[in-house]
């Protein structure tokens, strides 16, 4: 298996609308079991042969569902959260973005006494390649089975390294992302913790932002890891005080900047990448040099 | 959204955090006038959304009603240049006229997220009127902290504990704990990304007062706050950038460089202009398509890109997810044959529905600079605009 998703995961899909459709529709082609979805006041229809429910409860209950995937809008997806927790589900994977802050707040308060584990949001999701469980909105044809691990914020900076990797025939374990947002429910130091712990991951691409210290935390975690990683952090060149896109990427002090990122990476070890298109060929040097392709 | 000062304290008063008495001027007859009201001393302060205004030389002390004239005559109109704002400045229209404060001391407070633990922090450090990150960086011990527990709230022990660490005499412990927890309920009702008190003065009669405050809200609640979004000034933002806005494109940021960039996802977004720096270019612009629906929002955001007159080369990096890039093909087809878009056009395109949105850049016979992969899209878009500038 890879992390948090296997051939036994059941997907449930919380805001069954177009995107969730869709990525449904993806997921089933790939060969991920997705058992329900969840629309409010639309139980009891079936769409696309997927049976719709009112609630988070009676997927897990009537259909075993164990990962819940989230496309609720912004404006209620933080009570999307909590109902996926409250109903007791292991793992719930949030892909909305433009939450309000402070609902997250919220929700993670919530998430921390419960049993759930959040990944997101603003996230592109969680793929297992070779168990073929795919819970998010990443293109699949990009992916090949192996043993890299790749953990980002952003969504588009794991298909870019994937694909990298993947024309260099280099395969994947699986991507997890973390989310773009200033609060999410799992940390990059806990993405590495989750590959790390994974026997089919050999090395891990951690691919960070400008913005916070969540880099630095994972750089702590690093000294304990037994897998290389190699890591590029984005927004090298984007000016101080702006918020690039993400809610989470503001250079709003020193900590926040690039450099600082890039030497508390390297200092514990990590390879870090200058260019965003060396990410596979330096993760080809780094599985060379030690010996694990 | 930032918001003006005067903006900020109207907002803390409501909450019942004391602030010094004053009001907004756009004249200087205004300025003279409230200065009257105040009793001749106060303060002229420049509206605009930067930090050092002072040493910009625009906060200037009046002790008059015609000297707040004149002093209001000189800030009004000009372009407030600081180290936050770049050599272009930013323009002043309006100017906060407040009565002067006796300073006994000047301590620090401020209200944001910790992202890392997921609550709001509330700071105070007694070494204020300064940088606090400087102030981080060299006395990390004269900084102090409270987070916020989303179920009870702040609590007033939090409030005396940080009175207490910043030095507060007894007798402003209770006051010191009701001003941080109405700032709290202040940055909590507002949705707040950033509330900041520097200096929050010790007047010399034993009184708290916010001198100055900064506030800055979260764009992501925007949609439950009609009222804040009324106080946006567009003046303080870059007019393409507001341009770009009231198109519906949230994410463009005006830069120096000369190659425009259209990009899905904001890694990926920040991840172009890196690599167009590492092949030795410069961009002009951050734009994040996100998911783009419809051929239309692509056109759009071309638009705003090749109107941009420090565009020579447009880069279209997009790695579809979410987004398809048969309609990000369909968009840049439509921006050049209505010839709008008349750059050299470098176009990279990957992920979801790549044959189709590949087949419909060949069919349109258009003159598009294909490439294969991220360094080949940087290395073609540098090599195009830097052909483009020796022309």
């Amino acid at each position: 298996m890879a992390v948090l998703m296997n051939e036994d995961s059941r997907v449930l899909i919380q805001g069954f609308g177009g995107a969730g459709q869709r990525e449904a529709a993806t997921s089933l082609a790939f060969g991920t079991q997705v058992v329900c979805g969840v629309t409010p006041g639309r139980g009891g229809q079936e769409i696309n042969g997927i049976p719709v429910l009112n609630t988070v409860r009676e997927g897990v209950e009537q259909y075993h569902a164990n990962v819940a995937l989230i496309f609720v809008p912004a404006p209620f997806a933080a009570d999307a959260i909590i109902e996926a927790a409250d109903s007791g589900i292991p793992t719930a994977i949030c892909i909305t973005e433009g939450i309000p802050t402070l609902d997250m707040v919220k929700a993670k308060a919530y998430l921390q006494q419960s049993a759930t584990r959040l990944i997101g949001p603003n996230c592109p999701g969680v793929i297992a390649v070779a168990e073929k469980a795919r819970a998010g909105i990443m293109p699949v044809e990009v992916y090949m089975p192996g043993n890299v691990g790749v953990i980002s914020r952003s969504g588009t900076l794991v298909y870019e390294s994937v694909d990298q990797l993947t024309r260099l025939g280099i395969g994947q374990s699986g991507s997890l992302g973390v989310g773009g947002d200033p609060v999410i429910g799992t940390s990059q130091r806990e993405a590495l913790e989750l590959f790390q712990n994974d026997p089919n991951t050999a090395a891990v691409v951690l691919i960070g932002e400008i913005g916070g210290t969540a880099e630095q935390e994972a750089a702590d975690y690093i000294p304990e890891m037994t897998k290389p990683v190699v890591a590029f952090i984005a927004g090298a060149t984007a000016p101080p005080g702006r918020r690039m896109g993400h809610a989470g990427a503001i250079i709003a002090g020193k900590a926040g900047t690039a450099s600082a990122k890039q030497q508390a990476l390297r200092d514990v070890g990590a390879t870090v990448v200058e260019s965003p298109s060396l990410i596979g060929a330096t993760m080809q040097q780094v599985l060379q040099a030690q010996g694990l392709t | 959204m930032k918001l003006h000062e005067f903006q900020a304290k109207e907002i803390l008063a409501e909450y019942g955090v004391p602030v010094p008495r004053g009001r907004v001027a756009r004249t200087p007859d205004e300025a003279a006038e409230i200065a009257t009201e105040l009793g001749g001393k106060v303060v002229v302060k420049a509206q605009a959304h930067t930090g050092g205004r002072g040493k910009g030389g625009g906060v200037k002390l009046a002790n008059s009603a015609e000297e707040a004239r004149h002093a209001a005559g000189e800030i009004l109109g000009m372009q407030l240049v600081t180290h936050q704002t770049g050599e272009a400045g930013l323009p002043v229209h309006s100017v906060l006229v407040e009565e002067q404060i006796d300073i006994a001391r000047e301590l620090y407070l401020s209200i944001a997220i910790d992202n890392s633990a997921g609550k709001p922090i509330l700071i105070a450090s007694a070494a204020g009127g300064m940088d606090i990150e400087e102030v981080a960086g060299k006395t990390p011990e004269a900084i102090h902290r409270q987070l916020i527990y989303p179920h009870c709230g702040f609590q007033p022990f939090q409030g005396r504990a940080l009175a207490f660490a910043i030095g507060l005499d007894a007798d402003l412990l209770r006051p010191a704990a009701e001003l941080m927890g109405n700032v709290a309920r202040a940055f909590e009702e507002n949705d707040g990304a950033i509330v900041e008190i520097n200096p929050l003065v010790v007047t010399g009669d034993g009184r708290l007062i916010a001198a100055d405050a900064k506030f800055s809200t979260d764009d992501s609640a925007d949609f439950r706050h009609p009222r804040l979004t009324e106080l946006r000034d567009t003046t303080q933002e870059d007019a393409r950038e507001v341009e770009a806005h009231e198109a519906g494109i949230e994410n463009y940021v005006k830069l120096d460089g000369d190659i425009g960039c259209l990009v899905n996802g904001a890694g990926l977004a920040m991840a172009t202009l890196d690599a167009i720096k590492f092949e030795g270019g410069n961009s002009a612009n951050f734009l994040d398509i996100g998911t783009a629906n419809n051929p239309e929002a692509v056109v759009t955001a071309l638009k705003i890109i090749c109107e941009d007159p420090d565009v020579k080369t447009v880069l279209v990096n997009v790695f579809g997810g979410l987004a398809r890039t048969d309609i990000i093909a369909e968009g840049v087809v439509q921006a050049m044959t209505s010839g709008m878009l008349t750059q050299p056009t470098v176009v990279r395109l990957a992920g979801t529905n790549v044959e189709e949105g590949l087949k419909i850049l060949d069919d349109s016979g258009l003159n598009v600079i294909r490439a294969d992969g991220f360094a080949e899209a940087a290395q073609k878009s540098v090599a195009a605009a830097a052909a483009a500038s020796k022309g």
